[in-house]
């Protein structure tokens, strides 16, 4: 199973409540960790707020703070490697990373490459 | 005393800045210790005089008092608190991250939630079990926690998370992430809290309607997390004996025996004490003594031969912001403080002049500022219900973002939103619709977000600061909402305090914090001073006196410009009473 770490801003309330606008894709993110984590994904989440020792200590996510600053988080590292910055993964990613069967990713082969209208309109 | 009698092993005063809690905190914990109890007063008010009152150095160790048998004191600053807090947190990472970013999470950390939670970290350890407190019949504390903390500390599933695995994602209660000890004893603290064998809670009031519906508030917010036990106490009123004697005390014992005889309902079925306005400064033993001995006669009062009263009107700094044309006045302070008379009154004179004005308030009352648009040409008047926008912003979060989330993390969300930045930006929000106005007419606020608040929503602000910093500002005009705040040319923040210790360290804090947002407050207004009333009464003529070291605080230490408004013997509603605020007092006593 990979290890999934999830970098977070500095954010008092991660659900974004304290800010402007409650951030939608926060809650969504985290609605979504709990869901691939009860699929047995293994997902870790570090706050700047609140664990900044983490970020400090990882070179790979120190490098990236150095590099870009606070603003381009979130960072999300699979296995230690850097997977995704700047955004919230989508559920479907998450699965993909755990290697858990995620409901998005499936393809359905049947309907081919475009399902309907004209792009595929040969077959 | 009725909240004296029979009383649980701990106390807990609760009110507004200025009130008097510790005052009757202490003389509460001296006299019990009389009645032969050991007793431990513990305050956290940032303007500690406990030690003061004691003659004596106290800190954040359990001292003896040496001139009380029994009575032992302690302490907290909830700052210091806070600080200890954000140094465990921030100080390992020190020199390991860019400035910036540890800039950036000291900010995230220096929220109201943040001290509320460190200073609730201080407290456990009193309210539990421990060696520390052993000896003590009787802990009597100059404050008590909100009931968003409370409520927090209650919900299961808020510390799955926190303690047991250290991490974990939820909210509001990301400063218990630094929190220092086992789950099982702020259980124990919040299980003593709601038990009413155990404590008692006393709310501290004044006898004026405003600060009676925000105590009525408290009251319904405690009860709700189990402190059902509490009792009301009014202090400072106005002995009857003392109205005949100048016509301000006589209005201000009207005011005061209407505000009491409309006191909300809640309050009304609590058992009720008033302690009334002593002709003494509360300093001493002797004093302290007598604050709650029905009997005694009070102590002769100091004939204060006060010197002849004057300081700026606030009709002054009108003349000055006049000038500008248009733009945004804001007036901010704590509850109580009368933000919503003094913004009517700059209203007021400001239209007077002829300019055009919107006066725009969170007034709950509405009946200061209903009338006022017929009476004066040029003046718009409007509300927001502070109240109605939080349940509207909330429902909003709840429907739109809480949906797809489980009971637990639903429950959290929603007490996320019950936290007081919640209510701050969501009236924020109301207002910031009629900002827009002050380019061309002046806005006149009773509210305005604490800079802590402004950092946190200045996400854009700070990424066009940069911007403008890496392209030397050629010819790029961006303004953002925080940058139009930052502009004294656009935005004017008057403080509002009372000329009382405790209102005019609180108004310093709320400064200090908006010029941590790079906005620097242009005038103090002191409301509602005795001074200024150029009082005959001896009593009156006592609070004058005291009045005047803080109002030379301000004016010496805190302000670059101030202004002192006198207490009216009558409630200021409607344009003439108000105009009345902005006058210079007749001087000459």
């Amino acid at each position: 199973m990979k290890s999934i770490q999830v970098f977070d801003p500095a954010l008092c309330c991660s659900t974004g409540v304290c800010g402007v606008e409650v951030d939608q894709a926060l809650v969504t993110f985290s609605a979504d960790v709990e869901w691939a984590k009860q699929k047995g994904a293994v997902i870790e989440r570090f706050n700047l707020a609140q664990a900044p020792m983490a970020f400090a200590e990882n070179a790979v996510v120190k490098g990236f703070l150095d590099r870009s600053g606070a603003e381009a988080l979130p960072l999300i590292l699979v296995d230690g490697e850097m997977a995704l910055a700047g955004r919230y993964p989508r559920r479907a990613e998450l699965a993909r990373w755990a290697g858990v069967s995620g409901l998005a990713i499936e393809v359905k082969p049947a309907e081919g490459c475009c399902s309907g209208d004209k792009c595929c309109s040969a077959s | 005393m009725k909240f004296l009698e029979s009383p649980p092993r701990f106390l807990f005063f609760t009110g507004k800045g200025g009130v008097g809690k510790t005052s009757l905190a202490c003389a509460t914990a001296i006299h019990l210790a009389e009645a032969g109890k050991r007793v431990l007063l513990v305050s956290t008010d940032p303007a500690s005089n406990v030690g003061q009152v004691f003659g004596l150095a106290i800190g954040n160790t359990v001292t003896a008092v040496p001139g009380v048998p029994r009575l032992s004191a302690l302490e907290i600053d909830p700052q210091a608190a806070a600080q200890g807090y954000r140094d465990r947190i921030v100080g390992p990472v020190r020199g390991l991250l860019s400035e910036a970013v540890v800039k950036g999470i000291e900010e995230q950390l220096s929220g109201a939630c943040t001290t509320e939670i460190a200073a609730f970290d201080e407290f456990t350890a009193l309210l539990g079990d421990s060696a520390q407190t052993a000896g003590f019949d009787h802990i009597v504390f100059d404050t008590a926690p909100t009931g968003h903390t409370i409520r927090l500390l209650q919900l299961p599933g808020a510390w799955t998370a926190f303690l047991d695995e250290g991490k974990g994602d939820a909210s509001c209660l990301g400063p218990l992430a630094g929190l220092q000890k086992q789950r099982a004893q702020y259980k124990a603290a919040v299980d003593v809290l709601a038990d009413p064998d155990r404590t008692r809670l006393i709310l501290v009031a004044r006898a004026q309607a405003a600060t009676l519906r925000e105590v009525a508030r408290t009251h319904a917010e405690l009860a709700g997390v189990g402190l059902s036990k509490q009792h009301l106490v009014i202090n400072g009123v106005l002995p009857e004996g003392e109205a005949a004697k100048d016509p301000l005390a006589k209005g201000i014992h009207r005011r005061e025996q209407a505000a009491l005889a409309q006191i909300p309902a809640v309050l009304a079925s609590l058992p009720r004490d008033l302690v009334p306005l002593k002709a003494f400064n509360l300093v001493g033993l002797e004093a302290l003594h007598a604050l709650l001995d029905e009997g005694s006669a009070a102590p002769a009062a100091a004939s204060s031969s006060t010197a002849p009263f004057d300081a700026p009107a606030l009709s002054d700094l009108v003349d000055e912001i006049a000038t500008e044309g248009h733009g945004l006045v804001m007036l901010m302070g704590k509850g109580g403080v009368g933000k919503t008379t003094v913004a009517a009154a700059v209203a007021v004179e400001l239209a007077r002049r002829g300019l055009p004005v919107h006066l725009t308030t969170s007034d709950p009352a509405a009946n200061l500022t209903e009338t006022l648009a017929d009476e004066i040409a040029g003046l718009e008047v409007s509300r927001i219900d502070p109240h109605a926008e939080t349940e509207r912003y909330r429902a909003h979060v709840m429907q739109t973002r809480g949906a797809k989330l489980d009971d637990h993390g639903r429950a959290l969300l929603e007490e996320d939103l019950r936290s007081p930045c919640t209510e701050e930006i969501a009236v924020f929000q109301a207002f910031s619709r009629i900002i827009r106005e002050a380019g061309r007419k002046f806005v006149v606020m009773d509210t305005a977000p604490t800079g802590h608040t402004l950092l946190l929503l200045d996400a854009t602000g700070a990424y066009h600061r940069d911007v403008l910093r890496q392209t030397g500002n050629k010819g790029l005009h961006i303004t953002t909402p925080m940058m139009q705040l930052q502009n004294p040319a656009q935005t004017k923040v008057l403080i509002v305090t009372l000329a009382e210790t405790t209102p005019v360290l609180e108004a310093a804090g709320l400064q200090a914090d908006l010029r941590r947002a790079g906005i620097e407050p242009w005038a103090w207004v002191i409301n509602a001073s005795v001074a200024a009333a150029h009082p005959t009464s001896p009593l009156l003529r006592l609070r004058a006196a005291n009045e005047l070291r803080e109002i030379a605080a301000v004016a010496t230490t805190h302000a670059t410009r101030h202004a002192v408004v006198p207490l009216l013997s009558e409630e200021p509603v409607g344009a003439e009473r108000l105009r009345e605020m902005s006058a210079r007092a007749a001087a000459a006593v």
